[in-house]
């Protein structure tokens, strides 16, 4: 009754995962997001940053397919809307920020709903070892047991991280999947992340911590009032003058001495 | 936050579904031999294995026994285990699919529906249908206010504990108000058997009524075994669930057919009877913890089981004379109701 889609072939580097052409949102008569054009290929790990509200969130859920949306959308070389449910969830995984779970389901349990997709398909006799590496991966192998309302708010993040990482996804959608997490667990999210990206997976993240986003993604999307202010490598976006406009906050830019890096100060104190 | 609960016990895997169908098994036999003429469980059995073409056991030996047992109390224990079984089953899928553990036929107001449809059928003496026009009404009225319940009660993608109980609260209202004029309109007989039934009964077990109730039963045990899996997603929230590959829309309606049929299954002939589907499975949680691939299967078994234990107690509890069993339920279910939702609220406040 239930026709399987064909799970996908593996990703190949530096070919497009997602496009985006001239993608525009509105929310009644607001206009959130206008003139997007974007895209991630395979193997790099994009940050998208910006304010509050300029609209890094509805992007994410556009690419989703959660909100209605006017442009063109492609996910793994289709247009968004050709895709069935499953086809979808078989090429990407999407973390969201905040991830509400109705009964108290074991963290054991939870990362392994992450593999429903693959229900019927040889991929299925993956199942354990994809839910076991995606806990160890972040760190929550040691609570597997315990249910996920008695954790704590990092602890849960990286609960819902593990599901989205066993899925096993050739692309990930990540809402601020370091939000709650320590400085430690920062750095292992972004170390998976990384290692993924290597593999082949095209990774986008909205991530507030621009350090962070300096750091570890390949390319920075800045978002600004809903469009596009712009988008490249870290040490050519990350600009004193471009981060000061956006933020509208006297913003300092220095090279790291030893990477290079650009870190990040902002002016503090009167 | 609440007041940490402790880390659910396991039960060991695999074990719980067979331990419930075997308390289901002794308990039935139980039930079916005690009543104004008693049967000792090993003549029950005998008589069972007689009737199957075994010549296995002793038969009963009270005079009339067979026939008590077998017009009277096998169909009565029958319909306890379907009725139990729908109830139990349509209370774990109405909490998966509403998301919320305070979900239950009869709080908001579904069971209520159903009745109004039987009531009608009862009333005006239908029977377009034959022996299925009773459960056939009580199915199209309850899934009419499944559907209504569900969207009145939704917003955003999910339903908070306050709306969903008053919009129950005014299903509840509008159908009992209907019941009042069907009794209104109703001639002396009618009132009678709606009066009985409204409280909630088996008195009126019949072979029949049996076969009536059990294609509908099993139709929407087999779909709710169906959804378990999706259920489960439908736990992390609807945007998640979809992002996992699942129909959301066609899953919702699937389950409020499900609803539909196992209420109607439950309250075409033996009313309303609330709480059952509230209790056991919360109690199956706490066991067994949340997987609906477990919880609908033994929240089936368990509310069988409770329906079965309860109609025994209900008929034998005062000599000749027998306890409506909805009063019974309502009345140990009622507390549990008002724990759960302090927890609750605690947990929102």
């Amino acid at each position: 009754m239930i026709r399987r889609p064909a799970p996908p072939r593996p990703p190949v580097p530096g070919t497009p995962a997602i496009e985006v052409r001239d993608l525009g949102v509105t929310r009644g008569a607001r206009t959130v997001l206008a003139g997007i054009d974007l895209t991630v290929a395979y193997g790099e790990v994009l940050a998208l940053v910006g304010p509050n509200g300029a609209g890094k969130s509805t992007l994410l859920s556009a690419v989703s397919g959660d909100v209605p949306s006017t442009g063109l959308i492609t996910v793994d070389g289709a247009p968004l809307t050709s895709w069935t449910r499953t086809g979808l969830a078989m090429r990407r995984a999407i973390l969201l920020q905040h991830q509400t779970l109705a009964f108290p389901f074991t963290v054991a349990q939870v990362v392994a709903m992450g593999r429903a997709p693959w229900t019927g398909t040889p991929l299925a006799d993956d199942d354990e070892a994809a839910t076991a590496e995606a806990m160890r991966q972040t760190d929550v192998a040691a609570f597997a047991d315990r249910p996920y309302p008695h954790l704590s708010g990092g602890e849960q993040a990286r609960v819902s991280l593990a599901r989205v990482l066993a899925q096993r996804t050739a692309v990930l959608l990540l809402d601020e999947p370091t939000a709650a997490l320590d400085l430690h667990h920062q750095e292992l999210v972004f170390g998976t992340v990384r290692r993924r990206a290597a593999a082949g997976a095209a990774v986008v993240a909205v991530v507030h911590d621009l350090g962070l986003a300096a750091a570890h993604a390949d390319r920075v999307a800045v978002l600004h009032d809903g469009r596009l202010a712009a988008c490249g490598p870290p040490s050519d976006v990350l600009t004193s003058s471009l981060l000061t406009r956006v933020y509208d906050h006297d913003i300092e830019v220095l090279p790291h001495p030893r990477t290079g890096h650009p870190l990040i100060h902002p002016h503090r104190g009167s | 936050m609440s007041a940490p609960e402790p880390a659910p016990a396991r039960w060991p895997r695999g074990t719980l579904l067979p331990a419930l169908g075997l308390i289901l098994a002794v308990l039935s036999v139980i039930a079916a031999g005690v009543g104004q003429v008693d049967v000792p469980p090993d003549q029950v059995l005998g008589s069972l294995l007689h009737h199957l073409g075994l010549d296995i056991g002793p038969r009963p030996t009270v005079a009339q026994g067979d026939n008590a047992l077998w017009i009277v109390r096998f169909p009565r224990v029958a319909l306890a285990v379907l009725v139990g079984a729908a109830l139990g089953c349509s209370g774990a899928v109405m909490q998966g699919v509403f998301g919320n553990p305070l979900a239950e036929p009869a709080v908001i107001g579904v069971s209520w529906g159903s009745a109004v449809g039987a009531a009608t059928v009862i009333v005006f003496g239908l029977s377009a249908l034959g022996n299925w026009t009773i459960v056939t009404a009580a199915f199209l009225s309850g899934l009419a206010t499944t559907l209504l319940v569900y969207a009145v009660s939704r917003s955003g993608g999910r339903t908070d504990v306050v709306t969903l109980l008053l919009t129950g609260i005014a299903v509840n209202a509008v159908a009992s108000a209907l019941l009042g004029l069907l009794m209104f309109a109703a001639g002396d007989d009618a009132l009678r058997a709606i009066t009985t039934w409204n409280l909630g009964s088996l008195s009126g077990a019949t072979w029949n009524a049996v076969a009536a109730v059990t294609p509908f039963a099993a139709a929407g045990l087999a779909a709710a075994l169906a959804c378990a899996r999706r259920l489960d997603l439908l736990a992390l929230g609807e945007r998640t669930a979809r992002h996992l590959g699942v129909d959301v829309e066609r899953l919702r309606f699937t389950c409020v057919v499900v609803i539909a049929l196992m209420t109607s299954a439950a309250v075409a002939f033996a009313g309303v009877i609330s709480f059952v589907g509230l209790v056991v499975p919360h109690l199956v949680r706490l066991v067994a913890g949340p997987a609906h691939r477990t919880l609908i299967p033994a929240s089936a078994l368990g509310g069988a089981i409770v329906l079965v234990a309860a109609d025994m107690v209900a008929r034998t509890a005062i000599p000749y004379q027998e306890l409506p069993l909805g009063v019974l339920t309502a009345l140990l279910g009622g507390p549990f109701f008002f724990w759960l939702l302090r927890r609750a609220r605690g947990r929102l406040a």
